[in-house]
């Protein structure tokens, strides 16, 4: 609970997102999801739609996105549910954000795994370009939060921004992606070793090698 | 002797190849997968008891026993679910990760198959919220398996209707423990539940349900292809199959790689690894199975078999097999630490012991790091981790009470070494 973000004032909360309403999208987005529960159990709908009320959001104020109360309310209006359940869902799953958050969302992972292969490094990459840990940098671009295992671990130490990760990073390569995206540039997802392709050894698999060229059928030789 | 490439299960692992339907029906997914069913469920479930299947998410309970707890007459008011865990959040663990975003359809053919196996109405594939580049992978080949019949009402042309739903999580490492993942599933907070009743009785929405592992779920097709003999043929007896080996920290080159289960340590980081990082003489210890399980001095994991049975003997466990290596530049006390703040930072807050266990475990911890501790604060944590260990509803406490268990038990002089050199034996003699 110590890290628990402040929450906006609400009367100015209300005032800016009282009128909260799907787009013409997300609402035939949100009629699809609903569908995917039994009938009667569309409250089970409500992480999904918390997670579309929060990308809306963000698609409104150019960043990752957050969740002003009467946003949850609106979704436990649509799920027929009370609002406190809504407000329990997105207070106990991290990756509703309950107050503004920046155009990028850097979450870099401090767990063990990353831990041993330079997380710190990482971190120390984006404390130089002001960045403090819970909060946004004054020009809106970052937030920066340290986040639990990611599940990268063979491509640590990572960082998720928004919807992409970056894997096998070190200060350097830390400092460019920030830079790129401080420049409006997409950088390279995925591992930044250039030595790799996914989760595969560095230089290139030990295993079905085969596959790097072509999509071996391998029941030939069964 | 070590695993062909032919006896791999997951050949697109590293996704040098699309995970799209084509590609992957070129690879033989979804082949005939009309008549695998035709054998009929119980000669299913009995091919995969026969495979010595045990489950890949970490407690290691046979698959196809699981499966025949489901009833064999569902009753139409009261279908029975397969749920898929892929919340994979255990730190170490990056496997279901791999098969989602580069072999999707062996788990989507896997889910109709075991499915229908169990009776089930519908799968509900749980993936952790933070895998969202794999699940619009996922959702995506979902959408394809239902546009070339694959799934829906007769599904596969099997004469059997099946659903196959995707459900993303939203960051919470709890919603992998199987009742913890049913009440997300209902749109709740993710908090466990009591047992009994087992899911297989009342699970989601109060219906009979199977909970399995990403994995466990995507080499069902495969062992009905070639067969239980195939499968069992690899690994030790109780300890069968092929298995996703993730291998993490200081070795030369980390990576996840498909090897025969109880492959020994040695071999596993020769050659795949590129060896440890400065030589095995420079080895200091290795948690083998995720984050949960106690870790393992050097001496002992060195040439030890990488199964379920092999690392208990050594007072550990295979757990996800997701091997975390530290060498001897590792401060095994942070190490461990940061592993308890993980627990505080994961623990839902329903049980006491684990709730104010693991925020207390974790700050002594911190001090241990640091020395600022007294000699007879050794034995009072280790006392604690037993009094939080098997006094909480589901396995997180025990998670939590493990790592620095293994860590007291193999590294005592080293806490005592720190406490000295900070002046804290000084103070215990006066």
């Amino acid at each position: 609970m110590a890290d628990a973000p402040n929450i906006p004032d609400e009367a100015e909360v209300r005032a800016r997102w009282g009128a909260f309403a799907w787009t013409k999208e997300n609402a035939e987005q949100a009629k699809v999801i609903i569908a995917r529960y039994p009938a009667g159990r569309q409250r089970s709908a409500v992480m999904p739609l918390l997670d579309l009320a929060q990308r809306q959001v963000g698609a409104e104020t150019d960043t990752q996105g957050w969740l002003p109360v009467p946003v949850i309310e609106y979704v436990a209006a649509q799920l027929d549910m009370p609002y406190i359940r809504a407000y329990e869902v997105a207070t106990f799953y991290t990756m509703y954000n309950l107050a503004p958050v920046g155009r990028y969302h850097v979450q870099v992972c401090g767990t063990t795994p990353c831990m041993l292969r330079g997380s710190d490094d990482v971190m120390a990459a984006c404390r130089n370009r002001g960045m403090v840990k819970g909060k946004t940098t004054p020009d809106g671009l970052f937030t920066l939060t340290e986040v639990e295992c990611m599940g990268n671990c063979t491509n640590a130490p990572m960082v998720q921004i928004n919807d992409d990760n970056y894997e096998d990073l070190d200060y350097d390569s830390m400092t460019r992606i920030l830079d790129d995206l401080a420049a409006g540039k997409q950088p390279k997802t995925g591992t930044q070793n250039p030595g790799r392709h996914t989760s595969d050894p560095e230089g290139g698999p030990t295993t079905l090698t085969a596959m790097v060229e072509a999509n071996h059928d391998y029941r030939k030789e069964w | 002797m070590s695993l062909a490439d032919k006896d791999r299960i997951f050949t697109n692992l590293y996704g040098y190849q699309p995970w799209n339907l084509k590609a992957a029906q070129k690879r033989g997914d979804w082949d005939k997968t009309k008549d695998l069913m035709a054998r009929g469920q119980d000669a299913i479930i009995e091919e995969v008891k026969a495979s010595g299947l045990r489950g890949r998410g970490g407690a290691g309970f046979p698959t196809g026993l699981k499966w025949s707890f489901m009833p064999k007459e569902p009753r139409e008011d009261r279908p029975s679910f397969l749920v898929i865990n892929a919340d994979e959040s255990e730190p170490g663990s990056c496997k279901d990760r791999e098969i989602i975003r580069h072999d999707p359809h062996k788990l989507i053919e896997g889910a109709l198959i075991a499915g229908y196996a169990m009776r089930a109405r519908a799968a509900y594939i749980y993936i952790r919220g933070e895998f969202i580049r794999e699940a619009e992978t996922l959702f995506a080949a979902v959408r394809e398996a239902y546009d070339a019949g694959l799934l829906g009402k007769n599904a596969a042309k099997s004469g059997y209707d099946f659903d196959v739903f995707v459900h993303r999580g939203a960051g919470a490492y709890i919603c992998g423990e199987e009742t913890a993942m049913i009440e997300s599933l209902e749109g709740k907070k993710g908090q466990p539940r009591l047992k009994p009743p087992f899911p297989a009785g009342a699970g989601l929405y109060g219906c009979p349900t199977t909970v399995n592992n990403v994995e466990s779920i995507a080499v069902v097709p495969t062992i009905l292809r070639r067969g239980a003999t195939w499968f069992a043929s690899f690994g030790r007896e109780n300890n069968k199959g092929t298995k996703l080996f993730q291998i993490s920290g200081h070795v030369e080159r980390p990576c996840v790689v498909e090897e025969e289960m109880g492959i020994p340590f040695r071999e596993l980081i020769e050659k795949h690894c590129g060896g440890i990082r400065g030589g095995w003489d420079n080895l200091l210890a290795v948690i083998p199975g995720g984050s949960s399980v106690p870790l393992v001095p050097a001496a002992q994991i060195m040439d030890a078999p990488m199964d379920f049975d092999g690392l208990r003997e050594l007072g550990s466990g295979l757990g996800t097999a997701a091997a975390i290596v530290m060498d001897k530049s590792t401060d095994v006390v942070q190490a461990i630490s940061r592993i308890s703040y993980f627990y505080k930072h994961e623990s839902c807050g329903q049980c006491t012991p684990c709730r104010e266990g693991t925020g207390w475990m974790w700050r002594v911890m911190e001090r241990l790091r640091t020395g600022d501790a007294d000699i007879s604060e050794i034995d009072t944590l280790f006392d604690v981790t037993k009094q939080v260990e098997g006094h909480t509803i589901c396995a997180l406490g025990d998670a939590a009470a493990w790592p620095i268990q293994g860590l007291i038990r193999h590294f005592r002089p080293e806490l005592e070494r720190r406490i000295r050199e900070n002046g804290g034996a000084l103070e215990a003699a006066e």
